[in-house]
């Protein structure tokens, strides 16, 4: 089955993006596809490349990046979540004319419909976190 | 072709919850998707008239709001009980939005294929 | 296959309204998943509250919390996406 996973939630704030990702594991361990993962408002943060975790804590941003680039895997971040948190690619500091890309190397920067496209091609939308 | 509903259940202002969830509407209209908004909780206190967010440095939730009818999110619900919980009526409200109960919303989730909540 | 939804609960009893808008948005052959905080729904206290509902709780969670004999199905990561792939859409309550 085609599963999008939507995480929204920032990993120092929530359980839920480490939740994600123990569920994107077993859902490639069970044969499903994962269509794309999609990381909107604060969730953008699980994208966030410059985050530090001491020795003894999951440094998730790397779980993540791993999880992707080892599996080929589609990644978007909400361009518009991003950069009002101050996630941002190498297009965006030419564009806004700042320094220190931050953005994990395997996702994407995009747009909504990105999140949109991917859920009409899916079986299955999965939401973690979200909520005030 | 999938229908979206989209789930608040946050104020405006105190955070960015009820303009992301708006937004996310928008998005699903502006990409040819049905798409309905359903308000809960202190979600119904983004349909208060009169918000003057400059106060505070914001933009304002209820002119985003009133373009959703424009880009065909004609659909906008709000839970009768939160309603009543918080003192306020259809009638007060800025926009036209039909209320349900707990029995209507219920059926209302199982005809759409995407639920969020934002 | 029929058209049932699979909820999911990741908040706890801080957030009671929570719990009762899944709940009233449960109809016949819904399932409820219990995931991080949510998973102290499953303790003892809570059992009339979540009575004739189709229960499932994550062990990872409830393991993490020191959590015993939760009422409804423990259930690990595959218990999981079985779930989600069983019923036709999923919401989570958070």
């Amino acid at each position: 089955m085609k599963f999008t996973l939507l995480i929204q939630s920032a990993p120092i704030d929530s359980q839920s993006s480490a939740t994600a990702l123990r569920f994107a594991r077993a859902l490639l361990k069970k044969g499903h596809t994962i269509e794309r993962i999609f990381f909107y408002r604060s969730g953008v943060h699980s994208a966030n490349r410059l985050t530090l975790a001491p020795q003894d804590e999951t440094n998730l941003p790397q779980e993540w990046q791993h999880l992707v680039s080892d599996n080929s895997l589609d990644a978007v971040v909400c361009i518009a979540a991003a950069i009002r948190r101050g996630i941002v690619n190498q297009d965006e500091t030419a564009r806004y004319g700042i320094e220190g890309e931050n953005l994990l190397q395997a996702v994407e920067l995009s747009g909504l419909g990105q999140l949109i496209a991917a859920a009409t091609q899916s079986d299955r939308l999965v939401t973690f976190g979200g909520g005030g | 072709m999938k229908r979206f509903l989209i789930i608040s259940r946050q104020s405006p202002y105190g955070s960015a919850a009820a303009r992301e969830a708006t937004e996310l509407a928008l998005a699903c209209a502006l990409f040819d998707q049905p798409v309905a908004l359903l308000l809960l909780d202190d979600a119904c206190y983004q349909l208060l008239p009169e918000h003057q967010p400059e106060t505070i440095a914001q933009k304002n939730l209820s002119a985003m709001q009133q373009s959703l009818p424009l880009y065909d999110v004609d659909k906008i619900f709000v839970c009768q009980r939160s309603l009543a919980q918080r003192g306020l009526t259809l009638d007060s409200l800025s926009l036209a939005v039909t209320s349900l109960d707990t029995r209507q919303i219920s059926a209302l989730i199982r005809t759409y294929e995407m639920v969020i909540n934002v | 296959m029929s058209d049932t939804t699979l909820h999911i609960l990741n908040r706890g009893p801080n957030q009671t309204e929570l719990l009762q808008h899944c709940l009233d948005a449960m109809t016949s052959g819904d399932a409820l998943l219990l995931i991080e905080d949510g998973v102290y729904w499953s303790t003892a206290h809570f059992t009339e509250k979540l009575s004739g509902v189709d229960l499932y709780v994550l062990t990872a969670d409830l393991e993490a919390r020191g959590l015993k004999e939760p009422r409804g199905q423990s259930v690990d990561d595959d218990g999981f996406v079985d779930l989600t792939v069983v019923h036709s859409r999923s919401v989570s309550w958070c």
